[in-house]
């Protein structure tokens, strides 16, 4: 049973930032300020579609000193699962909606002497809120932004505007300008470290080449939030609950506990935390593990699921929930 | 409430004593009648009235000659307090909290009025009033960990979280059982607790710290840990081994009740929002076993414990001499009549 700290808040505004993109901004209902938190923070925000629960993590990008409001960037993905077409077509000025406290997978390494940033497309995000501590703290840093047209590019003009164009480097790909990735990596002093968010190839390219370079993993980070995949549905039996349940085509098997009254522990929803890790008793069929937490041994032993991004394909499967 | 604050030592002639109102209050750890260790942390939230879970950080009588006792250690030794460079954000988060809720839960003590930046920080009991610039290290006589935990009871570690593990990058520890900051600075979670023995093997670290990488933001989580003490003594440190390690020798059946006292640490785990740091408060109770038996349950269940306790266990807590003495003492409190579950009196 966990503590609910869960905030109810209401839309204060939202922006149309790109054609695919828009800003929200959220302000407690209870008057309150938002709790303070720190760069590459993100929140859980629960959606209500028609009675349908909806929860998608988005990394905060609002200033981290303010806590009158936090804000939020949504890409609108075509043939998502939903919650950013919910997001994008029915989120108004004045509704509401419930974040939870912000959790923190993507911290700066605050030892880090220089700190160099990779952002693709909407993973700008969690770097916006990065780069105003390390701004108010005097902290080196640089950001590398690749993004397709400067129409559809969310917020480069802004941070160019703001910290200049020493440290802010845009790349776009309708004009065949990529980032030199190599280069980058290759002339950096001690103490640096390295950071990325993006499309997953992009993340890949980026911490190959500086694995390739000589960079220590320990200096390199990465944010990648999987958006549970799309499957065919099948059938979960969740033992401790009783639940006979079916997990829907886009559906997540959390999701579908989560409609059935059941309690799981979850913390980022996109199988990168370890929160929902569960237990499973049996398993008549194949299990599909999307997650990037499990180790590829447990993966194989077919033990365990991380029941917010993973699936199965088969008769049954039962899990310790 | 407003407190009244003991005029006592934890050293030379010992006066430390606890009221009766303080011994009802007292952390009691054992919640059954054997030990064992476990992942045993709950949610750190409010609990009864008149313990010390009542507010979830405790203000109690000992409060100002705990304080004083803390300034003494630092005057012979001011590694007990260190900070790692990068922790400086964590150290205001720290600030930040300790002075939110001794203001809030104790307004007759303590007044904490924020204009922006601009702060005022009042502590009556120590009669402090500061106006600071929240931020600004300058503006304060201490740096914050140091200016605030000199004004908070209990020791305090500040944990970095990186590489999937936690780092002791900052401390203030001054009551400690029998380690070091200094040794410790900079080690991971794993190396800290590389001495505690049998815990390790039941893979009790590996899911504490899965456990403490996941700690949310206004989810604190507290345990109790335990240990015994000759003599009111808060600093039992490795530096300081030469003056208390020999006070075990000096336990009889005559004095053992009034020499030794359980020692309780209510540890609790803050996650800090701003550095996403987690700070480790390490809070010590100290009672004599004369005060102790006053709780008839407590009487009782305490020779239990002793009894049942593995060598290891009895071997790292540094028992072995004294624990017969104990027993043998405590037997005239243990009717063989059965206790109730929990740890607070009946």
């Amino acid at each position: 049973m966990s503590l609910n700290t869960d905030m109810p808040v209401r839309v204060a505004d939202v922006t149309q930032v790109t054609d695919l993109v828009k800003r929200f901004r959220f302000e407690r209902l209870d008057g309150h300020p938002m709790p303070f938190f720190s760069g590459g923070a993100h929140v859980v925000v629960s959606m209500n579609d028609n009675g349908l629960l909806r929860r998608n993590p988005y990394s905060l990008m609002s200033n981290p000193d303010d806590n009158s409001a936090y804000e939020i960037s949504v890409l609108r993905v075509p043939n998502s699962r939903g919650g950013s077409i919910f997001m994008h077509k029915q989120v108004k000025p004045g509704d509401q909606l419930i974040v939870s406290q912000p959790v923190n997978l993507f911290a700066p390494d605050h030892r880090g002497r220089k700190h160099i940033l990779f952002a693709g497309g909407i993973g700008i995000t969690p770097f916006i809120a990065m780069m105003e501590q390390f701004s108010r703290d005097n902290i080196a840093f640089e950001l590398h932004y690749a993004i397709r047209s400067r129409a559809h590019g969310a917020y480069w003009q802004q941070l160019l505007d703001r910290y200049g164009p020493r440290r802010i480097k845009i790349y776009v790909d309708e004009e065949k300008t990529t980032i030199p990735v190599a280069e980058i990596a290759d002339n950096q002093p001690l103490g640096t470290h390295l950071y990325v968010c993006g499309p997953a190839g992009m993340i890949d390219g980026v911490l190959m080449t500086a694995l390739k370079a000589g960079w220590p993993k320990e200096n390199l980070h990465s944010e990648r939030f999987l958006a549970p995949p799309a499957g065919l549905p099948f059938q979960v039996f969740l033992e401790k609950s009783n639940i006979h349940m079916t997990v829907g085509e886009h559906q997540s098997i959390l999701e579908a506990a989560e409609a059935h009254g059941c309690d799981a522990p979850y913390l980022c929803r996109g199988g990168a935390c370890g929160q929902c890790e569960t237990a499973v008793s049996s398993c008549d069929g194949t299990l599909e593990h999307n997650d990037i937490y499990l180790s590829d041994e447990e993966k194989a032993s077919g033990k365990k699921i991380m029941i917010c991004v993973s699936r199965f394909k088969g008769q049954q499967l039962v899990l310790q929930l | 409430m407003t407190i009244t604050f003991r005029n006592e030592t934890f050293r030379d002639d010992f006066t430390f004593r606890n009221s009766l109102y303080n011994i009802r209050r007292f952390p009691f750890p054992f919640d059954r009648d054997e030990y064992m260790y476990s992942v045993n942390m709950e949610p750190h939230v409010r609990g009864k009235k008149d313990s010390v879970f009542e507010n979830l950080i405790d203000v109690d009588e000992h409060y100002v000659a705990e304080m004083q006792d803390r300034a003494i250690v630092l005057k012979e030794d001011p590694l007990r307090c260190q900070a790692l460079p990068h922790m400086m954000t964590a150290q205001w988060d720290t600030l930040e909290l300790l002075m939110e809720h001794q203001a809030r839960d104790y307004p007759e003590h303590f007044t904490l009025t924020k204009n922006g930046d601009r702060w005022r920080w009042i502590n009556r009991p120590l009669g402090i009033d500061d106006t600071f610039t929240f931020g600004d290290p300058s503006t304060l006589p201490y740096p914050p960990m140091e200016y605030i935990t000199r004004q908070a009871q209990g020791d305090f570690c500040i944990v970095d979280q990186r590489d999937n593990n936690l780092w002791m990058d900052a401390g203030m520890v001054t009551t400690q059982a029998d380690w070091s900051l200094d040794f410790d600075i900079g080690m991971n979670f794993m190396e800290w607790h590389g001495p505690v023995p049998l815990a390790h093997q039941i893979g009790v670290f590996d899911r504490a710290l899965k456990f403490l990488l996941n700690l949310q933001q206004g989810k604190p989580t507290r345990r109790l840990n335990w240990t015994m003490t000759v003599n009111p003594r808060l600093d039992t440190s490795p530096e300081n081994y030469h003056k208390w390690g020999p006070d075990r020798t000096t336990v009889t059946p005559e004095n053992v009740g009034d020499k030794m006292h359980l020692r309780v640490e209510l540890q609790s785990l803050w996650r800090l929002p701003r550095s996403n740091a987690i700070l480790f408060v390490i809070r010590c109770y100290l009672i004599s076993l004369n005060e102790l038996v006053t709780v008839p349950k407590w009487g009782r269940r305490l020779p239990r414990v002793l009894k049942s306790l593995p060598p290891e266990i009895v071997d790292y807590k540094g028992l072995t001499r004294n624990r017969p003495i104990m027993i043998d003492w405590l037997a005239k409190y243990d009717d063989g009549a059965p206790t109730s579950a929990g740890i607070h009196p009946d």
